[in-house]
Parts: structure tokens; C-alpha cells; sequence
């Protein structure tokens, strides 16, 4: 693999292990608003990755100039992507708004304590971490 | 390597460290503030990357308005990300594999920045050569979002305005009404005070030259429905909830959530009156250009409107909740 293979791929690789951390985090972090954050940065990534493919070298932004030799870079990307963040706001603000309610409900976003307080009023083993839900 | 490289790997590498650091910070509001910073500089890296509609995007709404929600949030739920009871190995090999798919599959895709990529040789070259002719704008990306890929916004649009309704069901439920008690400001502080009440002008005005230039520069509807929110979030954040919704009811903005929509599928409407396909603007003008430039302006507004309204709406849902923990406890 030559060097022009490497900045070739370079911006997909890096994408990838952003995408990685934001699913990590996901997977991994108990607490609610972390897990809305990993899911955050991992959209943030998809949407690097398909700009990143949109680029053509020497192209500039997808604004007509009056040149006719110029070099535009892909305007459809770009079209996706943009609705797709104000689209990626509104539902991490119903995420959020989940979390509040869940909050309310358990007086907890940890994970584990969710689950231990749900495993509480199911079975009525295990006492929960706190005084459970109302 | 040329200096173009260059500035695109730094944009990348400050992106994996900010991601690092909120996944090891457990201190939510500093998580809060990098991600923020995350969307910040991803938009600087979108900028270099051409996509400057996108960058717009993406620094108002990931730096500005999740920002503000997010921190909402945590002044409902916790400060502290509780410290981890378990080990993470599974988690840990599940997503290395699946990054080293990933980057496997990579090495079978067109290098960056190669203009024979099957992506540029598809549709895109049809958009480039002929918006001009059919459109009549310079703003490719506005011809595309408004006109060529109409119904796919429209869909967005409906995206939108269903997240938002959910966020009022899920939080209408507790909104505290204003008791005109317990009004919690921010306006003693002369500085924060002098400052808001300096940008909030410039701001609006900012909003409604992104809105109507937006066919011919960076910019347009979505962008500038978050702007235009952020105006009145900051009005609400400074000068009390109970003020802001005395200047800009709640009752007002829900309405204008579905008359954004409305006015998007009503001018797909009436050019079905004129006989034409849904959403073909051509026949709303004397010529096909000047139809165009009138749908675009129209669905444009009405795309600003259902944003704009949306993005204020939550934030009074959710700053209308009754906080656990007084302002004094921070």
C-alpha cells in the first residue's frame, strides 16, 4: 500500500474510529445522556463520511461562480446531510425529552439502577438503589 | 502532502480527541461542552471540505441548539455520569471487529477527492450543468434541497414536526405554568444583560438574510429556522422564561409548528391545480425560471417556520419543567 493510498483512505479511517467511539460509548456508558451523546458523535461520523465523498480535488463549494472551467464538488451530499442534522436535532431533543420522563419516573438515568428498580416491581427481589419507582 | 492534507488530517485528529475525552469524562456538563466543541470543529472540517451549507447547518444547530437542550437536560436529571460497576470487554471486541470490517471495506472505495468516483459520474453532473438553465440560482445545493429533491425535504420537514410533537407530549404533562412567583432570570448580571440585548437584533436580521439569500449564498430554511430560534432562546435564557412566553406565546408557536408544513405541501398543492405534477413549481410564474424562484422562496418560508417554531417550542417544553435542584445548588 503506497503513500497515496493512505491519504486516500485516511478521512474513511478516521471516520470509522469516530464512528467506533460514538458506538462504544453507546454500548458501553450506563448513563442515558452519555449514550444520546455517543449516538451524537456517531452521526456526526456518517455525515463526515458522506461529505468526505462528496469532495472532488481542486473543486470548490457547489455555489455556481460564472465560470465555466470551474470544478464544483458534489452538491448532493451535501443536500442529505444537511436536512439530516436539523432531522438528527429534533430527535435527539425527543431523546432527551425521554430521558427527562424517565428521570421523573425512576429518579435515576443510570442504567443498571433502571433496570435494577424495573427487576424490583416485577419480582420484588433485589432491592432497588433507591426507594424504586413511585 | 500539501497543505490542503494537512489541514483536513488536524481537523480530524481534534475530532478523535474530543471524542475520546467525552467518552472518558464523567463530568456531564464538561461532556456537554465538547460535544459541543465536537460539532464545532467537524463544521470547520465541513467548510474545508466545500460543504459550507452543511457547516452552516451543523454549527448552529450541533453547537448551538442541541447544546442548549442538552444542558436543559442535565439540570433536570444529573450532573455526574455514575462511575462504571462493569467491565466493558464484550462492548469493547464487538466494536473493534466491527471497525476492522469496516476499514476493510474501505480499501475497495475511490480514493478522496477523485473526480471519477461513481458518485460524481450519477445525478450530480445533472444538477451542476443544469440548474442554471432550469433554476435560474447560483445555490446548487438550494436548487437541489428545494426543487429537484423537493419531496425527499418535505419528508424531513414532516420528520421535524412529528419530533417536535412528541417532545410536547412527552413534556406537556409537567410544564410548569407561569405562576408569575418564581421567575428565575439571568438579568441581574449587567454584562449578560447589555450583551443579549445588543445581539438579538443583529441575530433576527441575521436569520431573515440567511432565510431569503439563501438562493444564492450558503444558507436557506433550515438554517435559518435554527437561527432564528436561538434569538428567542437567548431572550429566554437571560430575561425568564415567563417573559419570553409573554413576548412569543406558547399557544403561538405551536400553531406556526404546523403552518410551516402547511405552507410546504399547500404550494405542492396548487401546482396541482395548474395541472402539474406535485410540487412542480415551473407553473406558478410567467416563466419556468420565475416559477421556480417563487416555489423555492415559498417552501423555503415554510421549512424556516416549522424549524424556527419547533426548536422554540422545545426549549419551552423543556425549560418549563419544575427543576429538581434551585439555581443557588450549581
Amino acid at each position: 500500500m503506497g503513500g497515496s493510498d493512505f491519504l486516500g483512505l485516511f478521512n474513511y479511517w478516521i471516520v470509522i474510529v469516530l464512528m467506533m467511539l460514538g458506538l462504544y460509548t453507546v454500548v458501553s456508558r450506563g448513563n442515558l445522556v452519555k449514550k444520546i451523546i455517543g449516538l451524537n458523535i456517531f452521526q456526526t461520523s456518517v455525515f463526515l463520511l458522506y461529505i468526505s465523498m462528496g469532495k472532488v480535488a481542486g473543486g470548490t463549494a457547489p455555489i455556481l461562480t460564472g465560470d465555466p472551467k470551474e470544478v464544483y464538488s458534489n452538491p448532493l451530499p451535501h443536500v442529505l446531510i444537511l436536512t439530516a442534522i436539523v432531522v438528527g436535532v429534533a430527535t435527539t431533543a425527543l431523546g432527551l425529552a425521554l430521558v427527562v420522563r424517565i428521570k421523573n419516573a425512576y429518579d435515576s438515568i443510570e442504567e443498571d439502577e433502571i433496570q435494577a428498580a424495573d427487576d424490583e416491581m416485577e419480582f420484588g427481589v433485589e432491592p432497588a438503589a433507591k426507594d424504586g419507582p413511585p | 502532502m500539501t497543505i490542503a492534507n494537512f489541514i483536513d488530517m488536524a481537523f480530524l485528529v481534534f475530532l478523535g480527541i474530543t471524542a475520546f475525552a467525552i467518552l472518558k469524562l464523567r463530568a456531564l456538563f464538561a461532556v456537554v461542552m465538547l460535544s459541543s466543541v465536537f460539532s464545532l470543529v467537524s463544521a470547520g472540517l465541513l467548510v474545508h471540505l466545500d460543504a459550507v451549507d452543511v457547516a452552516f447547518t451543523e454549527a448552529a444547530v450541533g453547537a448551538g441548539i442541541s447544546t442548549v437542550l442538552m444542558l436543559a437536560t442535565l439540570a433536570l436529571t444529573a450532573r455526574r455520569e455514575k462511575a462504571p460497576t462493569r467491565t466493558h470487554a464484550v462492548p469493547l471486541i464487538v466494536v473493534f471487529l466491527t471497525g476492522l470490517a469496516l476499514v476493510y471495506g474501505t480499501l475497495d472505495m475511490p480514493r478522496f477527492g477523485d473526480p471519477q468516483a461513481p458518485v460524481h459520474t450519477h445525478v450530480a453532473p445533472k444538477y451542476i450543468n443544469d440548474t442554471e438553465k432550469e433554476i435560474g440560482m447560483p445555490n446548487i445545493v438550494t436548487a437541489v434541497l428545494a426543487s429537484y429533491r423537493g419531496f425527499d425535504t418535505l419528508g424531513e420537514v414532516t420528520v421535524i414536526f412529528t419530533a417536535g410533537i412528541g417532545v410536547l407530549l412527552l413534556l406537556a404533562a409537567s410544564i410548569r405554568e407561569p405562576d408569575g412567583l418564581r421567575i428565575q432570570t439571568m438579568d441581574h448580571h449587567l454584562v449578560l444583560r447589555v450583551v443579549t440585548k445588543v445581539l438579538i437584533g443583529p441575530i433576527l436580521l441575521f436569520a431573515l438574510y440567511v432565510q431569503f439569500h439563501g438562493d444564492y449564498g450558503p444558507g436557506g430554511g433550515f438554517q435559518a429556522g435554527v437561527i432564528f430560534a436561538a434569538a428567542f432562546i437567548i431572550y429566554a435564557l437571560v430575561f425568564g422564561l415567563e417573559n419570553a412566553r409573554a413576548a412569543v406565546p406558547g399557544q403561538a408557536v405551536r400553531v406556526l409548528v404546523a403552518c410551516g408544513v402547511l405552507l410546504y405541501g399547500g404550494v405542492g398543492v396548487v401546482s396541482f391545480l395548474f395541472g402539474e405534477n406535485y410540487l412542480n413549481y415551473s407553473v406558478l410564474g410567467s416563466t419556468q425560471v420565475s416559477g421556480q424562484h417563487l416555489g423555492i422562496i415559498l417552501v423555503e418560508f415554510g421549512v424556516g417556520l416549522t424549524v424556527a417554531a419547533v426548536m422554540v417550542s422545545t426549549f419551552y417544553a423543556f425549560a418549563g419543567q419544575n427543576p429538581p435542584i434551585g439555581d443557588e445548588d450549581w
